[in-house]
């Protein structure tokens, strides 16, 4: 018990969830603009394995980070084309459209990697994201080390929370998102394009999820390589439902898993001895099922959800 | 001379607000409209009238660009008074044009609130503020003005039914329509709601609004319109002031034949026949929801559940045909209790079912109409023996019952959901009235069906009343019931209150809970 609350007293604790809930706050925002929009995007670990591919390789082949950054959310936006060629226009089973995306853009990742990186027995390096000393702000106590020594895609990241809330909430934008994930047909009777919202909402929430993977490769670690993503995407479309399609909720979605996380690895080292390591690797996937269970009973899901609408047809 | 020649003309646009000519439109091998051509003048209530499949909604939808029509024009009046062809198949064209029109099933999202819904689309998406306060000052004038009063603030999903229909013409009216069609507007309201529905529009009208409205309720029509159109199988077969028009007149005009007055025999009521005894139901909505239901209906009577939908209708249904486990009280057919409800149970106990919804809990689509004529009674000798069907007895029983209940379609071996609704009814009409069954539960039994269909229903429910069955008659269709019933019951929050009258005004007080 005492060890518990020694964890939770310190600050590298409280660093490293904000840190592992980073690219799922990514992913999470992604899903949720989505699936405001009525489409379901199951892609969302693939592309995860996209941007963490590209905007790696992009920094490799020297385009900078932030170059890295534009050409992971490209590419995130690209597959997510796709999906909103396949599900919007066509009307296509969104299941069946996201979960080849997630195995296509899986696949493809690998293979470009391999392609173009025939030889290399440990994956090559590249200078990620640094955090961001800020003077002052950085050196408060506890505050400090938690938040002001946190990499720019953090950041980011955060700021993203805010941006999504506002035009969800305050903007005509945002408004009509959440019409056409209700009733397409409230939006195509004054005159707006339900084809044109969702494509572009889906285009939008694919670039975030491919951010919560460049994350991955230009920040959390340095490198790329295989199974790094790790369900991290299946993690975001449950907690959206945890955060019942709300910015704000899925921020706070996003650090409880991280927080858990976190705590399991600390948990191990501290009790290993006593329960196999297993146990805790599994706890916050188990911890964010039982929170899902309960969530999900009230969960008011966007009424449009999955259904895809035709022009002309009632 | 010119000049001589189009003075007429000119006198004439005047005061027409828009002018339909010569639209037709074909899906498929349906004819849906043919050459239909309407005129409607400045400040004018047109009442649209036609039995279901008649025409009414798709000339509309033409009106409005929701539908491409193979031939006509649509012309619409602008601020000045002269009329502009309308470019056909742009709904946006049509909202310019000043055409507003509110669709029988409300084109509002329920998770954004009404002003959001009133403003969406007529403000830029790339903006990063929205001037809130000067839309609301506008709606709110519109409010004033036409005393359609809804909450701004609050989603839609938690507004009542006449709410939403007051925000649907908002919507119309903040995007400054001069001509509003409304599609069967007072469907789900009650009679107050609806008469005060059309006094508001009344008064819009003296503002120089148009108004096209299509019903099928030829009380509100006579009681509102200023004029009358008919279309029967697509074409307009006349047109009519209202004050030339009376309720005979306009129904063999929709029906193109008189249609057969249902005669009602006066019958004193029998033995109880059912018996549900403070039945409470805990369902997961309003609709479903009994509260403590005491409830008789006896032999040779037709017992009318009165009430606005979604009051209980559906979990009073699901009660008396065993679908619902009531949590509380006691149901007794013939005086036997049943202990354990269930559809099986209720069948055996002689209940015959007409469900609301014909097409999926009515029949089983992919089977032939043979098949569907027998599916309650399988365990009939005279249908099986040792599980096998008797496919040559089950084929003649529904080539006997096609013949006798007037079940038209492709042939009896058929897949069902080749039938229309009409002769799907037929169908469960004859399967139903075939068992001879004490008591008959017939949910919203003429719901979409035309005239003529409508009053076979009617005709089917007293001859099973002469008979000695007892009927139990859920509609929403007020002056159904009145036409049908013996007893009217009220049903409102999942109560029954008895409602002791065949007055119109008093039940419509009682549905809307309104102390009488």
């Amino acid at each position: 018990m005492m060890d518990l609350l020694n964890i939770l007293m310190t600050e590298s604790f409280w660093a490293a969830s904000l840190r592992i809930a980073t690219p799922l706050i990514f992913g999470v925002l992604g899903a949720l603009i989505c699936e405001r929009a009525g489409v379901l995007n199951l892609g969302i670990e693939g592309i995860f394995v996209v941007g963490a591919m590209c905007g790696w390789m992009a920094v490799w082949l020297g385009a900078g980070l932030w170059g890295g950054v534009l050409v992971a959310a490209l590419a995130g936006a690209f597959f997510g084309l796709l999906h909103a060629i396949l599900t919007v226009p066509l009307g296509l089973s969104q299941h069946v459209s996201g979960l080849g995306i997630t195995l296509f853009a899986t696949s493809v990742s690998y293979y470009t990697y391999r392609t173009a990186l025939p030889d290399v027995s440990s994956p090559p390096r590249i200078e990620p994201f640094r955090a961001l000393d800020i003077p002052i702000l950085s050196d408060l106590p506890f505050l400090g080390p938690v938040l002001f020594q946190q990499t720019a895609l953090t950041w980011l990241a955060l700021l993203m929370v805010a941006l999504v809330w506002y035009v969800m909430n305050r903007t005509a934008l945002g408004v009509a998102i959440k019409a056409v994930g209700d009733n397409p047909g409230s939006v195509d009777a004054q005159g707006l394009s339900v084809y044109g919202l969702r494509m572009g909402a889906i285009l939008a929430g694919s670039a975030l999820m491919a951010l919560g993977g460049a994350f991955l490769t230009m920040s959390a670690f340095d490198a790329f390589f295989f199974g790094m993503v790790n369900g991290r995407g299946w993690v975001c479309i449950a907690l959206v439902i945890f955060a019942s399609w709300r910015p704000g909720k899925a921020l706070l979605g996003a650090l409880l898993f991280g927080a858990f996380d976190a705590l399991q690895v600390r948990l191990q080292t501290e009790m290993g001895a006593l329960v196999p390591g297993q146990v805790f690797l599994m706890a916050p996937y188990i911890l964010s099922i039982i929170a899902l269970v309960i969530a999900a009973r009230s969960a008011d899901y966007p009424r449009a959800l999955l259904t895809p609408w035709f022009k002309g047809q009632r | 001379m010119g000049w001589r020649q189009r003075q007429p003309d000119h006198f004439m646009t005047q005061s027409t607000a828009l002018r339909l000519t010569g639209l037709s439109k074909r899906f498929g091998s349906v004819v849906a409209n043919d050459d239909v051509s309407l005129t409607l003048e400045k400040g004018e209530v047109l009442a649209l009238l036609g039995e279901n499949g008649a025409g009414k909604t798709t000339l509309m939808n033409m009106l409005f660009g929701h539908y491409l029509p193979e031939a006509g024009t649509v012309e619409v009046a602008d601020e000045s008074g002269t009329l502009h062809a309308l470019p056909l198949g742009h709904p946006q064209a049509a909202l310019a044009a000043g055409v507003g029109m509110v669709h029988q099933h409300f084109a509002l999202a329920e998770n954004i609130n009404a002003l959001d819904n009133i403003t969406l689309g007529s403000e830029p998406l790339h903006g990063f503020r929205r001037n809130r306060n000067s839309a609301k000052a506008k709606i709110d004038g519109i409010i004033e003005r036409s005393g359609l009063n809804a909450p701004l603030n609050v989603p839609v999903g938690r507004l009542s039914v006449g709410e939403r229909q007051r925000v649907e013409i908002l919507k119309a009216l903040y995007r400054d329509a001069r001509i509003l069609v409304l599609d069967e507007p007072t469907a789900v309201l009650t009679p107050q709601e609806a008469d005060t529905l059309f006094d508001n529009i009344k008064a819009m009208t003296k503002d120089g609004l148009s108004v096209i409205f299509i019903s099928h309720k030829l009380r509100e029509v006579l009681a509102f319109s200023d004029r009358i159109a008919v279309l029967r199988h697509g074409k307009k077969v006349g047109e009519m002031a209202t004050a030339d028009a009376d309720e005979k007149v306009i129904a063999r005009m929709m029906v193109g034949a008189d249609t057969p007055k249902v005669a009602r025999t006066e019958m004193a009521p029998g033995a109880p026949v059912l018996k549900l005894s403070s039945i409470s139901v805990e369902g997961r909505a309003k609709r479903d929801t009994l509260k403590g239901v005491n409830l008789t209906v006896n032999a040779h009577e037709i017992l009318g559940i009165a009430g606005i939908s979604g009051n209980g209708q559906s979990g009073l249904a699901s009660v008396i045909s065993g679908l619902a486990q009531p949590s509380a009280g006691t149901i007794t057919v013939d005086d036997q209790d049943i202990p354990k409800p269930s559809p099986g149970a209720m069948v055996k106990a002689g209940i015959g079912r007409i469900p609301e919804d014909r097409h999926h809990e009515g029949i089983v689509g992919a089977m032939s109409v043979a098949e569907n004529m027998v599916i309650e009674r399988l365990d009939d000798p005279a249908i099986q023996s040792r599980g096998l069907l008797k496919r040559d007895a089950i084929q003649a029983n529904a080539e006997k019952l096609a013949k006798a209940y007037d079940v038209r379609g492709p042939g009896v071996i058929a897949a069902s959901r080749l039938l229309s609704g009409g002769n799907i009814q037929k169908l469960i009409l004859a399967r139903v009235f075939e068992r001879s069954p004490r008591l008959i539960l017939a949910n919203q039994p003429t719901r979409g069906l035309d005239m003529g269909a409508a009053a076979e229903v009617g005709r089917r429910l007293l001859e099973a009343r002469e008979r000695g069955a007892g009927v139990v008659l859920i509609s929403e269709d007020l002056d159904e019931i009145l036409g049908l019933a013996d007893r009217i019951v009220v049903i409102r929050d999942g109560n029954i209150v008895e409602a002791a009258t065949h007055d119109r005004e008093q039940i419509g007080l009682m549905m809307a809970g309104e102390p009488t």
